[in-house]
């Protein structure tokens, strides 16, 4: 597999000439890499493949929400007789529908997809390494993504169907083949998956954090680092802590579904039957699932946060505002991430006191979300703005996670989350906050660096096309969604017409589901722009978006090492846009600080 | 097949445009026209679309106010519900003026400073006081929103009051039982090892413990019986762990039948032992307007949960454990379809809100809500037709202090 292929990060300079005159493989080169960039961009198009999986999933179960019962030949086409006679969605297809889709769409997509692409691609160009501190586990990591994607792709295809829980997996449905026809082998695979899952996100965090702390090239102080590389080491810190307790969550589930342990069963008596299993609690798992669950969702934020920092700043031509409370913020998110599960189980029972603290920690995460969004806002006060799609896409990210935070407060607040809690008030609330604002932060880091990842352009005008029809689709989707909560309806429905209390708001699922099929055919406009840029898109140019960080002083080419020289020394901030007294409106991070030159 | 078409029509649209956008590549492409250079002409569209993005925004969430507004969930028919509304209320009142403010700003400025190459952005990285605000006025207005919500919680959340009358919800894939009190005013013990057919709800009698042994017993006996023939050996294999199985649970049920007996022995009358025959187990869901309820909570299978959204009332019915939720209705069924609604065939609707399987979407009981009167007069006839007919005048040993609810709490974990 070419393991000799690079040491590159040992010994900046010296010997490095040696590597990139070397001719790899096929294989060693597309398929095992060891280098960052490659693997970076293996995640990407898994994740773009496995994002189509769901979007085909979302569009299904749209399909019958918005006309309950009908055939479809979509439907059938992809499911089949067994599970859409005549076209119609069988119900436990449904449960299994939405719960794939939010697996795939939350750990796939925008933990896998979005870490693991721009981690790998921007963290050794950023920082000046290299590459990261192991390239081998690095690869590793993208294997077992790529593994578990392809046993939860095989979940779809067994007896009784992919794992039907919801993507919180609550026990004992997913314990007990018996409640659900999805918790038999499904469920078995989704939790093979998940572990899969979890080694490699383990495997791809410790060597992030191990590249940004170690390999940082000199006068890359850590107060000179991008705002994607802070956001993305706290993201890897929060896998860290995270990822290791779902899996004890889903290894004791395993317990409980082979060995008959019952660490999360008692009392139980289903078809017909009282199981011997007593003494457990189903809620430990919801405590130890949202343990992870919360951090989770900042996981998947912070990326698109530090992404988005950076393409703002780059595109309104001045710095970001406020570059340390920028950092505090993320710090402040990080750490207050993990004290807040709670906020997902105030009707479980627990204890109202416990249920009171966790308001409160939740509540506080509004104000370093308060401090980036007013941030973003004031750099681009007074800005010189070039709208390159990646630009627009950070934009849209403001104005989704404006307006997903901003439900977020009604819904931390216990005594109202009584009132909404799991109705599609939340759905629209985590949608908006959680899936728009990292896919949009993912659309924007795909075009601001796709000219480094393949050395290639893709089209603007398409990217236009696509910014604003997916930002139309996105709040014509999700924003009716608030009411139809409001009016008391539960998520995870088949379908609204066995209570007449919704009569008032179904017609509201057809308006949603027309712009998540017009939504979901920008994402072709995507796709298609995407892979023909990388064919037959204009070659790139070095620095396109004249930028000032480190990874456009690499060569087009990809190279092994990255650089083909030494690897540049960096005297300032990425952050220099419109300085005072310069001639451009941009300064690269190895320029120099002149005489007498204040940093920022 | 309308939809077929709207569906190809969106398709053709949408190919249109990337054929459009292809043709404009090519062109800019002879013109020598590089794709990171954004013309003044893109960049103005691009600004001038986000001036009036924020137009449609609004005006979309207008529409669905003015069009949907009076869909939502109509005034909340408990005094529970009645706190949660105002703190919800109170809450839209920031959360609006909040999302207006930061959108117009967002977008203004998006729009107004566009590229020009005769401008320079202002040099602008930072100002302490400008961040000191706002991290302090968010602050203080969270703080505001934090304790009058926690003022909320508490007062939803606080113990019912000791003379709050008893219900019991009951649930399993996918329906809802209830369960009252009979005239001792106390609800049963309960254990899910006594579930058959006559006793849905597992309730612990001496009777439905002897019922339950005989069941067992029966079907061991008539197991081993198929045991004697001649049989395959995996069948063979299946009815000896069947029966190895009713083995342990006649153990349980026997150890449960000890426990009864101790208890009955050390609390008397306050036994929850005791107090299971006379329970009254309905698909009826009633309850009595201005009183106030406590609802306990059960599931027999897995995780459900009972959500009463006109009452603005929720929580899991999680199998091994007993939750509660109390609430107090205001509004009676009659005056909610007379006044409120403006329809005869309005009901509250307990649905279940927590994922449960192929049906869940269908797991729903109506809640009657009455006048205390005609409530007292359906419990009287409800009472006719308890758990069990009473065979004998039960003795009533002496009272102790330790409480029915400290037992069944014990009890069920």
């Amino acid at each position: 597999m070419g393991a000799h292929a690079h040491t590159a990060h040992a010994g900046h300079e010296a010997g490095h000439h040696e590597h990139h005159h070397h001719e790899e493989s096929f294989v060693s080169k597309y398929v095992f890499s060891h280098d960052h960039k490659m693997i970076g961009k293996q995640f990407l198009v898994t994740a773009i493949v496995m994002a189509w999986v769901a979007v085909i999933m979302s569009l299904i179960f749209r399909l019958q929400l918005a006309w309950p019962n009908e055939g479809f030949a979509f439907t059938n086409f992809f499911l089949g007789d067994k599970w859409a006679p005549g076209g119609v969605l069988d119900p436990n297809m449904y449960l299994a529908l939405v719960t794939i889709h939010g697996t795939i769409m939350v750990f796939f997509v925008l933990t896998g997809g979005l870490s693991g692409t721009f981690a790998n691609l921007l963290i050794p160009l950023q920082i000046g390494a290299r590459d990261m501190a192991s390239g081998f586990i690095n690869m590793l990591s993208y294997w077992f993504f790529f593994l578990s994607s392809v046993v939860m792709l095989a979940s779809l295809f067994v007896e009784g169907g992919p794992a039907s829980a919801g993507w919180t997996v609550y026990p004992p449905l997913s314990a007990l083949p018996k409640a659900i026809p999805g918790s038999g082998a499904g469920m078995t695979l989704w939790l093979v998956s998940m572990t899969l899952f979890i080694a490699s996100s383990l495997m791809g965090g410790l060597n992030y954090v191990a590249t940004i702390l170690n390999l940082r090239t000199k006068g890359m102080k850590m107060t000179r680092l991008p705002l994607t590389i802070w956001a993305l080491l706290l993201t890897a810190v929060l896998g860290i802590l995270s990822f290791p307790v779902l899996l004890s969550a889903a290894l004791l589930l395993l317990l409980d579904r082979t060995l008959g342990t019952s660490f999360y069963l008692s009392d139980i008596h289903l078809a017909g039957e009282a199981m011997e299993q007593t003494g457990g609690s189903p809620v430990l798992f919801q405590h130890l699932f949202w343990f992870l669950g919360h951090p989770e969702v900042y996981i998947v934020l912070l990326p698109a946060l530090g992404i988005t920092s950076e393409i703002i700043s780059t595109n309104a031509r001045k710095p970001i505002f406020g570059y340390r409370a920028m950092i505090g913020s993320i710090l402040a998110i990080g750490f207050l991430s993990f004290i807040v599960w709670g906020h997902h189980m105030f009707v479980t029972g627990m204890n109202p006191f416990l249920g009171s603290v966790f308001v409160a920690t939740t509540l506080l995460i509004a104000i370093p979300s308060a401090v980036k969004v007013f941030n973003y806002i004031t750099t681009l006060w007074r800005g010189n703005i070039i709208f390159t799609p990646a630009m627009l896409f950070s934009i849209g990210l403001v104005a989704t996670f404006i307006a997903g935070g901003l439900t977020g407060i009604i819904l931390a607040d216990s005594a109202l989350d009584i009132a909404v809690h799991d109705t599609y008030f939340v759905v629209a609330h985590f949608h908006i906050v959680m899936g728009m604002s990292a896919i949009f932060g993912m659309f924007a880091g795909i075009y601001h660096w796709f000219p480094k990842m393949y050395g290639k352009m893709m089209n603007t005008k398409l990217g236009y096309a696509h910014f604003w029809i997916t930002f139309i689709c996105a709040f014509g989707v999700f924003f009716p969604m608030h009411f139809i909560g409001l009016a008391g309806a539960p998520r995870r429905y088949y379908n609204y017409t066995e209570f007449p209390m919704f009569d008032g708001v179904v017609d509201l699922n057809v308006v949603v589901t027309v712009f998540a099929i017009v939504g979901a055919l920008a994402q072709v406009i995507f796709t298609y722009n995407f892979f023909y840029s990388v064919y037959r898109g204009p070659k790139a140019v070095q620095n396109p978006w004249k930028s000032n960080t480190l990874e456009w002083t690499t060569p087009v080419e990809h190279i092994h090492g990255n650089w083909p020289g030494p690897i540049p020394v960096v005297h300032r901030w990425p952050y220099d846009y419109s300085k005072p007294g310069k001639p451009e409106d941009w300064v690269s991070q190895i320029t120099p600080l002149e005489h007498g030159e204040e940093e920022h | 097949m309308s939809k077929l078409l709207i569906l190809i029509v969106v398709v053709l649209g949408i190919l249109a445009v990337a054929q459009l956008a292809r043709v404009y590549e090519l062109t800019s492409r002879l013109r020598g026209k590089r794709e990171e250079e954004i013309s003044d002409a893109d960049n103005r569209m691009n600004a001038t679309l986000m001036w009036l993005f924020p137009f449609a925004y609004f005006g979309f969430f207008l529409w669905l106010v003015v069009k949907y507004g009076d869909k939502m969930l109509p005034v909340a028919a408990s005094t529970q519900g009645e706190a949660t509304d105002a703190l919800l209320d109170f809450n839209w009142w920031i959360l609006i003026l909040v999302f207006i403010l930061t959108n117009v700003l967002l977008f203004y400025f998006a729009g107004k400073y566009v590229f020009s190459k005769d401008r320079r952005a202002h040099w602008y990285p930072h100002n302490n006081k400008l961040e000191l605000l706002w991290t302090v006025v968010p602050a203080g207005v969270l703080a505001v929103i934090i304790i009058y919500g926690l003022t909320t919680w508490s007062h939803i959340t606080s113990p019912a009051s000791p003379d709050a009358m008893q219900v019991e919800l009951y649930a399993k894939q996918f329906d809802w039982t209830a369960r009252y009190p009979g005239s001792d005013g106390m609800l049963g013990a309960t254990d899910y090892r006594l579930i058959n057919g006559t006793n849905p709800l597992g309730i612990v009698t001496a009777t439905s413990i002897e019922t339950r042994l005989a069941e067992i017993e029966q079907e061991i006996a008539d197991a081993e019986a198929q045991l004697s023939g001649v049989l395959p050996d995996d069948q063979r294999h299946e009815l000896q762990e069947r029966i190895d199985y009713l083995g342990r649970m006649t153990a349980r049920i026997i150890n449960l039948r000890g426990v009864m007996e101790q208890d009955i022995k050390a609390n008397g009358a306050a036994s929850t032992y005791l107090h299971g025959a006379d329970d009254v187990v309905t698909k009826d869901f009633y309850l009595p307007v201005h009183k106030e309820t406590s609802i306990l909570i059960r599931s027999r299978d897995i995780i459900h949960s009972a959500f009463i959204p006109h009452l603005r009332v929720q929580m899991n019915a999680v199998p091994g454990m007993t939750t509660h939720m109390k609430v107090t209705p205001t509004i009676t069924t009659d005056s909610m379809r007379t006044y409120v609604m403006q329809d005869d065939k309005f009901d509250f609707i307990l649905l279940c809100n927590k994922i449960c399987g192929a049906s869940h979407y269908n797991m729903q009981m109506p809640l009657i809500v009455t006048p205390p009167a005609e409530f007292d007069a359906w419990l009287a006839e409800a009472n006719k037709k308890p758990f069990e007919a009473p065979a004998t005048p039960e003795a009533t040993p002496p009272a102790t202090d330790s409480t029915a609810t400290a037992v069944m709490a014990e009890h069920a974990n």
